[in-house]
């Protein structure tokens, strides 16, 4: 179980990155992709157990450090890794 | 008198904006981003580069530096401060500054002389310029778009804040073609061109840049 802070940009900022990327999937032939943005995704594992006062402090680091309010919206919540929801099957290429 | 320039892990301009300090006739002292002692210098300079590789976001570790908490103070008391790009990056995330800085419009690199207007000659760092002077500086930046909320914008412009503005083509998508805000007492200045690289013809595209460095060495005197 980890802590994930999502991050992104907020909608009246302009993001180039998403941009882009949405121009290399039309390129690609992803037309069904109508736009894209891009933002973070922090997995934050935890020294001990996790509670109210634990996802306060947090949320204050993802408004501190992890998010800049000016320019990004964010949100903490508890979830699993990535890694976790990929479960651990060989991939195809058996990589 | 004696201007600090902080050297971060990834500073690049350091070298370059403490030569500008010598150039305008002050000493120029190295500071260093783990130390939190200021030296007993006078005004202060962040340079150009990319602090901790510019990862998370430009500026955004750097602000924690333990030598950010002593700018942090010495800002709030009055010592004049100058962020140039990188720099102007931490002094917006330190909140010494408005807004942020976003990555260019124009999804690439932008390196060029770029001419600017100097609109505000009452700051500590631009009192030797003339009011609408038009002046050429290095811009050298991927992450210089300008952005703060629009009541920020209005604020910035009544007030009198915008130091300098891009003349021509706006190169980055900043918000009223913003170059350079100054902070309610004009003595923080932060700005995305770099006018450390225009104060030798020889190395830059003119001279047009030493006036930032000439500038503080009368405010500091006067204050």
């Amino acid at each position: 179980m980890s802590v994930v802070v999502e991050v992104m940009p907020k909608p009246e900022i302009l993001d180039p990155q998403g941009q882009a990327v949405l121009n290399a999937l039309h390129r690609l032939g992803f037309s069904e992709v109508a736009g894209v943005r891009q933002g973070k995704r922090f997995e934050l594992e935890l020294t001990g157990e996790l509670d109210e006062a634990v996802l306060a402090r947090l949320e204050e680091a993802a408004s501190t450090l992890l998010a800049n309010p000016v320019i990004e919206e964010h949100t903490v919540h508890v979830g699993s890794t990535v890694h976790d929801e990929a479960g651990d099957e060989p991939s195809p290429a058996g990589v | 008198m004696r201007v600090g320039v902080v050297t971060f892990p990834g500073s690049l301009d350091d070298q370059d904006a403490a030569r500008a300090v010598r150039y305008a006739g002050a000493d120029a002292a190295t500071l260093w981003h783990g130390d939190d002692d200021l030296a007993g210098v006078d005004a202060i300079v962040l340079p150009g580069g990319f602090s901790y590789g510019d990862y998370l976001r430009c500026g955004a570790i750097a602000r924690f530096a333990p030598v950010m908490r002593s700018v942090v103070d010495a800002a709030h008391a009055g010592m004049p401060v100058l962020g140039i790009c990188n720099g102007f990056q931490i002094l917006c995330e330190a909140h010494l500054l408005p807004g942020a800085l976003i990555r260019n419009d124009v999804q690439t690199f932008v390196c060029r002389d770029q001419s600017l207007t100097v609109e505000n000659v009452t700051t500590a760092w631009t009192s030797d310029y003339q009011e609408g002077q038009r002046i050429v500086v290095p811009l050298k930046s991927g992450e210089g778009g300008y952005v703060a909320p629009q009541a920020t914008l209005d604020a910035l412009e009544d007030e009198g804040r915008v130091v300098v503005r891009y003349a021509g083509s706006n190169p980055n998508g900043s918000l009223r073609d913003i170059a350079g805000i100054t902070s309610e007492n004009g003595r923080i200045v932060g700005l995305m061109p770099h006018p450390e690289h225009a104060i030798d013809a020889l190395t830059g595209p003119g001279t047009d840049g030493l006036g930032f460095f000439s500038s503080v060495l009368a405010s500091v005197v006067s204050a």
